[in-house]
C-alpha cells in the first residue's frame, strides 16, 4: 500500500517522536509513505487568524502537489488535517479565480487515526499483534481538528470520534469512555496565554482520573506537548501529582508489534511512559 | 453628571462581515449554544453570541476592540453546534483581520504577536522552524525583556535545553525550493 504523506512542520522537530512511530509502525505493516515533494506549512492558527487568503492559498499548494502526486494523502498533525481540507472545499466550492490554485479534488485527505481505523489496516495491525497491551487504562484524546467541523472534515462521530478506540481494542486495550475526547487543550495559545492552556489541561487531567485513567493517549502533537510537558506545573497548581504519561496511539500500535525502537521514542516523551510500561509488563526489556 | 458617549452604531457592519466572509450572521436567534459550549468564555469579555448580536447591531468599535476574538482557541464547537449554521469560529477570524486593518489597538498583544511571529516565520523558509519562531516571538511580544526581570526567563532556557537533549529541537531549520511562492502567498 503507498500513500502520500505530508508531516507538518511539527514533526520535523518538537514531535519527532510521532514521526518516528509513524515511520516505524508503517514500515512493519508494509504501507508505503511517500512524503510529499517540497511541501510546505499549512499555516495553522497564525494564518487563518491573520491573513484568510494565506490559510487557503498555504495548503492549497500542497494540496496541487498530492493530486500530481495521485494517491491518498495521509496527514498525522489533525491541524494540517484540517487546513488542507478546508482548502479542498473552499477551492472546490468557492468561485475560480478567488484563490492562485486550483484542484479537481481527487485526492482523498485522510487523518492518519482515521485512515489508520479502516477495517482493513485493522485486521492487518492485528494480525501483528505480539505483545497485546493488557493492564493499560486509557482514555483516548482527539482534540478538536480532526473532528471540527463537520462540514470541513467530513466525519460523521463528530462529537464521538471512536477511530483511536477501535485501534486500542485491537492492540487487547480497553479503552475507558469519556466525555472530554474532543474538549480544547488550548493548542497554541500555550505559547502567548499559558495561563488559559493550564486551566483547560488541568480539567483534562481531572476527567481523566476521574473516570480511572492511568494514560492518556493522543493523535494530536500539539495536544501531546501540552498535556505532556507542562504536566508537572499544572499538576503543581492544581495541588496534586498527576502522573499520566501521555503516549502516541502509533507509539503503542509499536509496542503491541514487539517493534523495538518503541523505547527511544518513548524516551523523547517528559513524563515518563517507559516506567509505567514496565510496571505494566510491556517492555520486558525489550524482547531481549 | 459627565454624559456618556453615545454608542457609535455602523448600521453596514453586518453587511460588510458577511459580504467579507459569506457567514449568514443575521441567521443568528440568540440561543446561546455557541457560547454554552465554548471552553474558553471564562476568559472572554464579551461571550461568542454577544459577539454575533453585537455584528448585526452595528457595533463595529466593540467587537473589533474586544479579547474574545483573540482568545477564542478556533476549536470550532461553536460553529459545529449552532442549530443555524452561523459559522462563528470564522467570524472570530474575520474580526481579527478587520481589527488589524483597522488598526485597532490589539488587547491580546501577545497572542497577535505570536501569530505575526508565526507567519514572518513561514514566510522566510516555507516551513515553520520551532526554534527560531519562540525567539522571534520573545522579542516581538517585549516578553524576553519581562521574563529576564522577573527572572521567568530561567523555565524557558531550561524547557529549550530538555527539548535539545530529547532530541526534539534541532538546530538548523529547513527550507523549501517553493520559498518565492510562499512569499507571494503572504506578502
Amino acid at each position: 500500500m503507498k500513500v502520500s504523506y505530508y508531516p507538518g512542520c511539527s514533526l520535523e522537530a518538537s514531535a519527532r517522536d510521532y514521526q518516528e512511530s509513524i515511520e516505524g509502525v508503517c514500515r512493519r505493516l508494509e504501507m508505503e509513505l511517500a512524503e510529499l515533494e517540497d511541501w510546505n506549512c499549512c499555516g495553522a492558527t497564525a494564518a487563518h487568524s491573520l491573513n484568510h487568503r494565506a490559510s487557503i492559498e498555504l495548503p492549497a499548494r500542497n494540496l496541487v502537489i498530492a493530486e500530481k502526486a495521485g494517491n491518498d494523502l495521509v496527514v498525522p498533525c489533525p491541524m494540517c488535517f484540517n487546513r488542507l481540507k478546508v482548502a479542498e472545499k473552499a477551492l472546490l466550492n468557492e468561485e475560480t479565480g478567488r484563490y492562485r490554485y486550483t484542484i479537481e479534488g481527487k485526492t482523498k485527505i485522510w487523518d492518519l487515526a482515521d485512515f489508520m481505523a479502516q477495517d482493513k489496516v485493522l485486521d492487518l495491525i492485528e494480525s501483528k499483534v505480539t505483545n497485546p497491551i493488557k493492564g493499560i487504562k486509557a482514555v483516548c484524546y482527539y482534540g478538536c481538528m480532526s473532528s471540527r467541523p463537520p462540514k470541513i472534515t467530513d466525519v460523521e462521530n463528530y462529537e464521538n470520534p471512536v477511530s483511536m478506540d477501535k485501534i486500542l481494542k485491537r492492540l487487547g486495550a480497553e479503552p475507558i469512555d469519556w466525555a472530554y475526547k474532543t474538549d480544547c487543550c488550548g493548542a497554541s495559545h500555550v505559547v502567548d496565554r499559558p495561563d488559559m492552556v493550564f486551566k483547560m489541561v488541568g480539567k483534562l487531567y481531572e476527567r481523566a482520573l476521574d473516570v480511572g485513567a492511568n494514560c492518556i493517549v493522543v493523535s494530536c502533537q500539539m495536544c501531546q506537548a501540552n498535556l505532556d510537558i507542562y504536566q508537572d506545573k499544572i499538576g503543581k497548581q492544581m495541588g496534586m501529582t498527576v502522573d499520566l504519561p501521555i503516549i502516541y496511539f502509533t507509539e503503542l500500535i509499536g509496542l503491541a508489534m514487539k517493534e523495538r525502537e518503541v523505547e527511544s521514542w518513548l524516551a523523547r516523551h517528559f513524563v515518563d511512559p517507559l516506567t509505567f510500561l514496565s510496571k505494566q509488563n510491556l517492555l520486558p526489556r525489550l524482547w531481549g | 453628571m459627565p454624559a456618556q458617549e453615545p454608542i457609535k452604531v455602523d448600521p453596514g457592519f453586518s453587511r460588510t462581515v458577511e459580504t467579507l466572509t459569506k457567514l449568514n450572521l443575521d441567521a443568528c436567534f440568540q440561543c446561546r449554544k455557541c457560547t454554552n459550549g465554548c471552553p474558553v468564555t471564562f476568559a472572554m469579555d464579551i461571550y461568542p453570541d454577544q459577539v454575533i448580536r453585537l455584528v448585526i447591531l452595528g457595533q463595529k468599535e466593540r467587537v473589533l476592540r474586544c479579547s474574545t476574538i483573540w482568545v477564542c482557541s478556533a476549536c470550532e464547537t461553536c460553529t459545529t453546534r449552532c442549530p443555524n449554521e452561523v459559522d462563528i469560529a470564522a467570524t472570530m477570524d474575520a474580526l481579527k483581520e478587520m481589527a488589524v486593518k483597522a488598526g485597532v489597538q490589539c488587547p491580546q498583544p501577545k497572542t497577535y504577536a505570536f501569530h505575526k511571529a508565526f507567519l514572518e516565520d513561514i514566510k522566510r523558509r516555507g516551513r515553520m522552524f520551532e526554534g527560531r519562531l519562540m525567539q522571534s516571538y520573545l522579542f516581538k511580544s517585549g516578553e524576553f525583556y519581562k521574563k529576564l526581570v522577573d527572572g521567568t526567563i530561567k523555565e524557558d532556557i531550561s524547557l529549550g535545553l530538555n527539548m535539545f537533549k530529547k532530541g526534539r529541537l534541532p538546530l538548523l531549520p529547513k527550507g523549501i525550493k517553493g520559498k518565492k511562492e510562499i512569499k507571494e502567498i503572504l506578502r
